[in-house]
C-alpha cells in the first residue's frame, strides 16, 4: 500500500485534532478556574491516565469504538450538569453583572471547593471532558494514519495540537481567574450545554444540518438565549423591587 | 464497614447531585426530550431541532421555579 505525503497527514490531523483539543482545554481550564485547580489537574490526569492505557490496549483497534453511544451518555450527562451552570450563571449575572470578586455573594463562593479531601465534581468534569476529547484525537490519529497507511506524522500532528493547545490554554488560566466567576460560569454553562446538546442528539444518530459547524451555531443560540433571560430576569427583578 | 458504607451511600448521592442537581425536571425533561428524539428519528423525521427548544425553554421554567425573585 502506498502511504500519503507526509505533510498532508500531518496538517490534517493537527486540524483536527486542534478541534478537540481546544474543546478539551475549554473543559479543563473552565472547571478548574471555577471550582480550583487541584482536583481538576488531578481529573485531567486521571483521564490521560485511561486514555494512554484505552490507546495502548486497543491500538488501531481504537478506531472501532463505538462514539454513538459513548456521545449519547456523554452528552446527555454534559447537557443536565451544563444547564445547571447555565441558569445559575443566568441569574447571578443578572443580579450582580460582571462584578468581579470583590463583591461576591457569599453563596456563590460554597462552589468553591474548599474541603481538605479531593472535590470529586472538578474531577469528574475534567476526566470526562479529557477521556471524551481525548478520545476523539485518538480516533482521529488513528483513522488518518491507518487510511494514509503512515501512522508517524499523523502521531506528531495530534500530540503536537494537544500540547501546544494545553499550553496556550495553561498560559492563560490566571487571565480566567480574573474574570468574575459568575460571568465564567454562564461561558462554561453555555459551552457544556452546547456540546452537551450537539453531541447527545448525534449520539442518537441524528444528523445535524450544518455538521461539526452546528456547534457554532447552537454556541451562539445559546448565548443569544442567556442574554435574553439575563434582561428577562433584570425587568423581572425590578417590577418586583418596584412592586414592593 | 461504616467507612465502606458510608461510600455506598456517597457515590449515588454524588452521582445525584452531579446529574440531576437542585432541578431534577430539568434532567426528566432532558431524558424525554432524547427520547422523543429517538422516535422521530427513527420515524425518519427531522428531529435535531428538538433538544435546543428543550433546553432553552427548561431553562426559563427553571429559573421561574428556583429564582423567582431574582
Amino acid at each position: 500500500m502506498i502511504s500519503t505525503g507526509v505533510l498532508p497527514v500531518l496538517i490534517t490531523t493537527f486540524l483536527a485534532s486542534a478541534v478537540e483539543a481546544v474543546e478539551m482545554v475549554t473543559i479543563v481550564v473552565g472547571v478548574g478556574a471555577t471550582r480550583g485547580w487541584r482536583s481538576t489537574l488531578i481529573g485531567a490526569i486521571s483521564g490521560f491516565g485511561v486514555l494512554a492505557v484505552v490507546v495502548v490496549v486497543l491500538g488501531a483497534a481504537l478506531s472501532r469504538i463505538p462514539i454513538g453511544p459513548l456521545r449519547l451518555v456523554i452528552g446527555s450527562l454534559l447537557l443536565v450538569f451544563g444547564l445547571q451552570w447555565f441558569r445559575k450563571g443566568i441569574v447571578r449575572v443578572a443580579a450582580r453583572g460582571l462584578q468581579g470578586m470583590a463583591g461576591e455573594d457569599p453563596r456563590e463562593s460554597a462552589e468553591q471547593w474548599r474541603g481538605p479531601g479531593m472535590d470529586w465534581t472538578a474531577w469528574f468534569l475534567s476526566f470526562k471532558g479529557v477521556v471524551l476529547e481525548g478520545l476523539e484525537v485518538a480516533i482521529i490519529v488513528v483513522s488518518f494514519g491507518a487510511g494514509a497507511n503512515n501512522y508517524a506524522p499523523a502521531i506528531v500532528g495530534g500530540a503536537a495540537a494537544l500540547v501546544i493547545f494545553l499550553g496556550v490554554g495553561f498560559s492563560i488560566h490566571r487571565s480566567l481567574r480574573r474574570i468574575p466567576r459568575s460571568f465564567l460560569q454562564l461561558i462554561v454553562g453555555t459551552l457544556l450545554t452546547t456540546f452537551g446538546t450537539f453531541w447527545s442528539v448525534e449520539g442518537l444518530g441524528v444528523t445535524w444540518p450544518a455538521s461539526d459547524g452546528t456547534v457554532v451555531v447552537l454556541l451562539i443560540i445559546y448565548a443569544a438565549t442567556a442574554f435574553g433571560y439575563i434582561n428577562l430576569q433584570r425587568r423581572r427583578t425590578a417590577g418586583l423591587t418596584a412592586a414592593a | 464497614m461504616n467507612r465502606v458504607w458510608s461510600w455506598i451511600i456517597a457515590v449515588p448521592r454524588f452521582l445525584y447531585e452531579f446529574i440531576v442537581g437542585d432541578d431534577w425536571t430539568v434532567a426528566v425533561a432532558v431524558l424525554a426530550g432524547l427520547v422523543v428524539t429517538a422516535v422521530l428519528n427513527a420515524n425518519h423525521i427531522v428531529a435535531w431541532w428538538l433538544m435546543p427548544i428543550v433546553a432553552i425553554v427548561m431553562t426559563e421554567i427553571s429559573i421561574r421555579r428556583l429564582h423567582p425573585r431574582g
